[in-house]
């Protein structure tokens, strides 16, 4: 593996607290595949583009943790689950489209100062 | 189980056939020889409402009750709705959900929430399914429908890959499946709408609800059971408050075993006429007649003496409500609500209209499979008649008549004729009939009186005598009829008649009487006559006697006398003595 996936929750900490909305991102993975592990490359880099510093992402092994599964509703692998801010959005798949995963987080480019809280 | 069809028998004697699991649903078992297939999928497949969830769900609760802990996998209710739905059907799923045996599963999917982007998997719903396989050790697994995830989900050669996938581990786990699919448009080729039957290839059974005459009736037809023989007709079946029940009730065969025992009809008279000791045991009986001929009167007489004996007897009203039933039969010296409350007695009363035939039939064969009767009445069955054709009518008798002889029951319906048909019943059903009574209104001289005789009775000695029926408050007596110059007489017409013969009687038994003393008188002259014409005689007698002595007398002493004188004459000198023969 070329990047490591942690197969327990790993918590990117918020690098600045500017009193902007939070997200909470969760990344549902089943052991360490290839798609797995692009999901999470890719859910990093979209985050750090537009929501640097405002973000968490706690990724879930459901091969250790099949409990939680049920939870967010998973049934593809790998889930994003935007926690917050609400509503709940899943999006599936190793997240390759950046564009659909922009639109489907509702995400706002960063450059742009003020975001709209649709 | 001996109501194995031929088929199944061959099936389970083949040796390399393949492994069954009952599936615990009642009379499915007996149209697939055995149950679901062992470790394989089931596809079940069938419109909305048509059952699939129930089946299903019965599938699951049974296996627990067959010591086989199951899964349930819901895409369309939650938790708490099935929990509630299947709870009418008496499965309590919380329980069992405690104590272990089953698990559930509510995967949701919002199509409005998701998002693709890129590719997946549906590790996610193979996590979760192992999981809850493995919480409770899971030999059965339900999957209720799983084509929720083509609404959900719009990568569809993902999507079918992964379903097959799924298909392929559950045959892996070992697992027998059940996997509901909505059923495919009507005039498509495909079984469902989203072909699933391509994945499930075991076995592949079919619910359908079709409507005729605005009853709806119920059918599943296996379409499919890959490696063994099953049932190919649609089998009616009925989900009602115990869960699914199918009836496998086209038997082709005619192997029901027969009965020599004998049993009362309850009436003594009639059993009389049937060889003196009634009907024969798992025969079916049929009484005829027009309105109010008092059908139903034998048929609750039959009743009251299988009650009598402790067996337990069930009546199907088509017409009376129970209580109706009970108060007319009280009028006629029979206490129902007795047996009722002791209960031998089951009344049921049902509307011919109220479902379709073939769901009045499961029905039937559900009630009597619970109570176990030993004797079963229909009354009448002529008002099927208004839900369903002659020939589907007829149909659904066969196999309700043959089922009876199976379980060992008697059965006795009614019908009601109408006065043109007469020995004639519009289904046709004279051929399943072992003994057929016909009940008859003759209206003579003004009123009209009850007659009833035996069309035929099979392997019995049988009165071919019509009699005349006679209902009081103390029951049921057949009475001789009488035969006048007009033909049979009854009711009035035959007491009098009674009367006229007794007078009749009376005066030739005096006629004998007075010729008798006649005669005696005339023996007497006669005797007088010859006891006077004796003592004539023996006077008679005895005076010729004595004439007859005196003239014997007489000729002596002449004799004597003639002797002396030619002894004289000798002496005399003549040699030849002719003389004296001259003399």
């Amino acid at each position: 593996m070329a990047t490591p996936v942690r197969t327990k929750a790993v918590r990117l900490e918020p690098t600045s607290t500017d009193g902007e909305e939070r997200w909470n991102l969760r990344l549902y993975v089943a052991g360490e595949t290839p798609k797995c592990v692009q999901a999470f490359e890719h859910l990093k880099r979209i985050c750090e583009e537009h929501l640097q510093g405002r973000y968490t992402i706690e990724v879930i092994d459901l091969l250790k943790n099949p409990t939680l599964a049920s939870g967010d509703q998973i049934i593809a692998i790998p889930t994003l689950v935007r926690q917050l801010p609400p509503p709940v959005k899943k999006i599936i798949g190793d997240l390759t489209n950046t564009e659909r995963v922009v639109v489907g987080l509702n995400l706002t480019p960063i450059t742009k100062a003020k975001r709209t809280n649709k | 189980m001996t109501g194995l069809t031929g088929e199944a028998a061959r099936s389970t004697g083949a040796p390399p056939s393949i492994e069954k699991t009952p599936s615990g649903i009642s009379g499915f078992d007996q149209i697939t020889g055995g149950g679901l297939p062992k470790g394989r999928a089931t596809l079940i497949c069938g419109g909305p409402g048509s059952g699939k969830t129930i089946f299903a769900a019965e599938f699951l609760v049974r296996g627990t009750e067959l010591g086989e802990p199951g899964v349930f996998v819901t895409f369309e209710e939650s938790v708490l709705d099935l929990t509630r739905n299947v709870g009418g059907l008496g499965f309590d799923l919380n329980r069992l959900r405690a104590e272990g045996k089953l698990a559930i599963d509510y995967v949701h999917l919002d199509p409005s929430e998701i998002e693709e982007a890129g590719g997946y998997s549906l590790d996610g719903l193979f996590v979760r399914l192992k999981h809850a396989i493995e919480a409770v050790g899971a030999k059965r697994i339900a999957i209720d429908t799983l084509e929720v995830l083509f609404g959900g989900l719009k990568d569809q050669a993902v999507l079918r890959a992964e379903i097959q996938r799924l298909f392929r581990w559950l045959k892996e786990t070992g697992l027998t499946a059940v996997v509901t699919a909505e059923a495919g448009e009507a005039g498509e080729l495909r079984l469902t709408r989203q072909g699933l039957e391509e994945y499930v290839s075991d076995c592949v059974v079919q619910l359908r609800q079709s409507v005729s005459d605005q009853a709806a009736t119920r059918y599943l037809r296996v379409i499919k059971y890959r490696g063994s023989s099953h049932g190919t007709n649609e089998y009616p079946f009925l989900i009602d408050e115990t869960g699914f029940s199918v009836v496998p009730a086209t038997s082709l065969q005619l192997d029901y075993p027969v009965s020599l025992e004998r049993v009362s009809t309850g009436i003594p008279s009639l059993d009389n006429m049937l060889g003196g000791e009634g009907f024969f045991r798992t025969s079916t009986i049929l009484v005829s007649g027009s309105a109010g001929t008092g059908k139903s009167i034998i048929a609750a007489n039959l009743a009251n003496a299988t009650c009598a004996r402790g067996e337990r007897c069930m009546v199907f009203a088509f017409e009376e409500s129970p209580a109706q039933i009970e108060r007319n039969m009280r009028s006629v010296g029979l206490d129902l609500a007795t047996w009722q409350a002791r209960g031998l007695l089951q009344l049921r009363a049902t509307r011919p209209s109220f479902y379709g035939l073939e769901m009045h039939l499961v029905a039937m064969h559900k009630a009597i499979a619970a109570f176990s009767p030993r004797t079963v009445i229909l009354d009448p069955i002529s008002s099927f008649m208004s839900a369903g054709t002659a020939h589907q009518v007829k149909a659904m008798l066969v196999r309700l008549f043959d089922w009876l002889k199976m379980q060992g029951v008697t059965g006795l319906v009614t019908y009601l004729t109408n006065s043109v048909t007469r020995e004639e019943t519009d289904v046709g059903i004279s051929s399943l009939i072992d003994t057929w009574i016909e009940v008859r209104d003759l209206e003579v001289a003004g009123e009209r009186n009850r007659t009833l005789y035996l069309l035929k009775s099979r392997g019995m000695r049988h009165s071919n005598q019509v009699r005349e029926m006679l209902i009081s408050e103390k029951g049921v007596t057949l009475a001789d009829v009488y035969f006048g110059h007009d033909g049979v007489l009854l009711g009035s017409a035959k007491a009098a008649e009674e009367r006229k013969r007794a007078r009749d009687e009376r005066r030739a038994e005096d006629e004998i009487a007075r010729k008798e003393r006649l005669l005696e008188l005339k023996r007497d002259i006669i005797e007088a006559q010859i006891a006077a014409l004796r003592a004539q005689y023996a006077a008679e007698e005895d005076e010729t006697r004595r004439i007859i002595q005196d003239t014997r007398r007489s000729h002596e002493a002449q004799r004597t006398d003639r002797q002396s004188m030619a002894q004289v004459r000798t002496e005399l000198g003549s040699p030849l003595g002719n003389g004296a023969g001259r003399s």
